[in-house]
């Protein structure tokens, strides 16, 4: 469980991972994830927490920096009504679990939110209330689960089902 | 039913008569493009984990634009990882600093129709325009692709965006772009499969419909289509490729998509799109008198060849407004020299135009050219989001080469119409 950090309006890719910090490796980056929205929010976001979006969560570039800052901060899901498929594929790629929730703006900043990534239930303690989310498929879950594609890789590679030449 | 374009596409690539929107399937990779930002330096540490080689070196394509030309240390290093990477890695189509990856990739006869292609960038789509599926991935899916050969897909649905009637003098696919971006907003794609199609768009040349495709990205599509014809045909004769299928390339007539949304090109006037959204789209002359500070002609969206000469059209023999600056970055080598022997350069020079480097630029925001605080700009690029080209209080407009030409002369959004003498000859569309 964590707290929940909500943004509204338009969340894009530059806002994620701003472009004059591209250049640097994702703590750089990540230093500098929702700046634009919230200052302090990555200085003061913890593990396990929960970030709360607009519809169309990443829209913009591909830069997987996007998904894998908050990842790097340790955020343990983002929920929005809908993302960008690009950021979406790209969410599970770096392991950052990523809920489609109609219901995402009955969530209040600061809420205290638990997770069930499997069924895609989402329990607001502070409330109450159940929130329910599309599941994310089986074969997604399990690559978020891995850490992300590359661990995942190195799974089939480490169990044959992959040659690498 | 028969099946639409998309379909046929990707039911090529995961090798099967025919697939239905929503399933899932493996397809696999015709093409795959990377530039510096998102290629060679993130794929290649990852490969090394692995152990890994890439699946076939011929098929992968890296350009060099996003870094380019290199300002600082950490930037010399990103390119330079490029260009040791292709090296070791055998890749022997690398392009270093000629251009924009979107148009490069074009103009040197990478695409063609048929093929299920991915790039390693958001404006991916742009591949499209030449009747084939081209998407953007991240850099980790594009490691799995460069290992495997193969990505996972869902079958999109087809959405149908038909154009009839003809484009006016001083029009252009920049403006049906930002019309389609206002009426269906920035996730009326819902990461599906756009084609574009209609007279209107069978009359626009490559580069035009490159500026379409290129745009499915704002509309939130995963791709943006355009039937193979003649037109394509003939470009990519000139880029060297000889003998393309067409024919086997299009929709089935009995083919019904998932949506169909009709506009009309004679109802059209020139768009602007305000800050910070494309969505943000109206007619030039509905946003009122908008005072501008510099004019941007830039990116693989707008300085292709075809952009170069709307905005040579509307400012040959004019000056730029005092206070204006206009800067323009032709999307490549090539089309900088094609410009600079026909006169549509000079044009823009004599105007007071400052010319940038073959390179993603201001539009890319990641370092050399960013926007100070307060700066109002109209861009002929993709993209207004807040923040991306500089301060967050920069204001960023879109509109077409016409428009942003127009802006330069008059140092406020105007209807490019105005400056463009009526018995003049239309622009060559031929690009």
């Amino acid at each position: 469980m964590g707290k929940a950090w909500v943004f509204e309006g338009s969340i894009d890719t530059d806002m994620l991972a701003p472009g004059p910090y591209m250049k640097f490796g994702i703590e750089e980056i990540a230093r500098h994830c929702l700046e634009a929205l919230d200052p302090n929010f990555a200085s003061r976001v913890r593990p396990g927490d929960v970030v709360i979006g607009p519809r169309n969560f990443g829209l913009g570039s591909s830069r997987e920096q996007a998904p894998a800052a908050l990842r790097h901060l340790g955020v343990a899901a983002v929920l929005a009504p809908s993302f960008s498929g690009l950021f979406y594929r790209n969410a599970i790629n770096v392991g950052q679990l990523v809920l489609e929730c109609p219901a995402a703006d009955s969530i209040r900043n600061e809420d205290d939110i638990e997770i069930d990534a499997a069924s895609g239930q989402v329990f607001n303690r502070t409330t109450g209330s159940i929130i329910a989310c599309a599941p994310v498929p089986p074969h997604l879950l399990a690559m978020v689960k891995a850490g992300g594609l590359l661990p995942w890789l190195e799974q089939r590679i480490e169990r044959g089902e992959l040659q690498t030449r | 039913m028969g099946q639409t374009l998309t379909e046929k596409l990707i039911a090529r690539a995961c090798g099967r008569d025919a697939v239905t929107p929503g399933e899932l399937v493996t397809c696999k990779v015709d093409l795959a493009m990377m530039h510096d930002s998102g290629g060679p330096r993130r794929v290649k540490p990852m490969l090394e984990r692995l152990g890994a080689r890439i699946w076939d070196p011929d098929r992968v394509v890296v350009i060099t634009d996003h870094y380019v030309p290199a300002t600082d240390d950490d930037s010399r290093e990103i390119v330079a990882t490029a260009r040791d990477w292709v090296k070791t890695a055998g890749v022997r189509h690398f392009h270093d600093s000629i251009g924009i990856c979107h148009v490069v990739l074009a103009e040197q006869g990478h695409l063609r129709p048929g093929i299920f292609a991915v790039g390693g960038d958001s404006h991916s789509p742009t591949g499209g325009a030449f009747g084939c599926y081209m998407f953007g991935i991240g850099a980790t899916e594009m490691l799995g692709v460069l290992v495997t050969g193969e990505i996972w897909l869902r079958v999109p649905q087809t959405i149908r965006l038909e154009w009839t009637g003809h484009l006016a003098h001083g029009l252009s696919a920049k403006d049906m772009m930002l019309a389609m971006c206002a009426r269906l907003g920035m996730d009326g794609g819902r990461y599906q499969s756009i084609e574009y199609a209609g007279p209107t768009v069978r009359a626009l040349g490559m580069q035009e419909r490159m500026t379409l495709s290129n745009m499915a990205a704002e509309l939130g599509a995963q791709a943006g289509i355009v039937e193979a014809d003649q037109t394509t045909r003939a470009f990519l004769a000139a880029a060297g490729v000889a003998s393309v299928d067409i024919e086997s390339w299009q929709g089935d007539a009995d083919a019904v998509p998932a949506e169909l949304h009709r506009f009309d090109a004679n109802a059209l006037a020139p768009q602007a799109a305000a800050p910070h959204s494309p969505a943000n789209s109206a007619a030039v002359t509905d946003h009122g008198v908008v005072p501008m500070h510099v004019a941007y002609i830039g990116a693989c969206t707008g300085a292709k060849l075809v952009d170069l000469r709307m905005a040579a059209e509307v400012l040959r023999g004019r000056r730029v407004a005092a206070g204006m600056r206009l800067l323009v970055g032709p999307a490549t080598a090539q089309d900088e020299a094609q410009a600079r022997t026909e006169g549509t350069l000079g044009a823009l020079l004599q105007a007071g135009a400052e010319l940038l480097p073959n390179a993603c630029g201001a539009c890319a925001g990641y370092g050399a050219w960013r926007f100070e605080a307060g700066t109002r700009v109209i861009a002929s690029t993709a993209r207004n989001f807040k923040g991306r080209m500089g301060s967050s209080s920069a204001e960023i407009w879109l509109g077409s080469p016409y428009t942003v030409a127009a802006a330069a002369v008059t140092g406020h959004l105007t209807d490019p119409r105005l400056l463009l003498d009526r018995a003049s000859g239309i622009v060559d569309r031929g690009n």
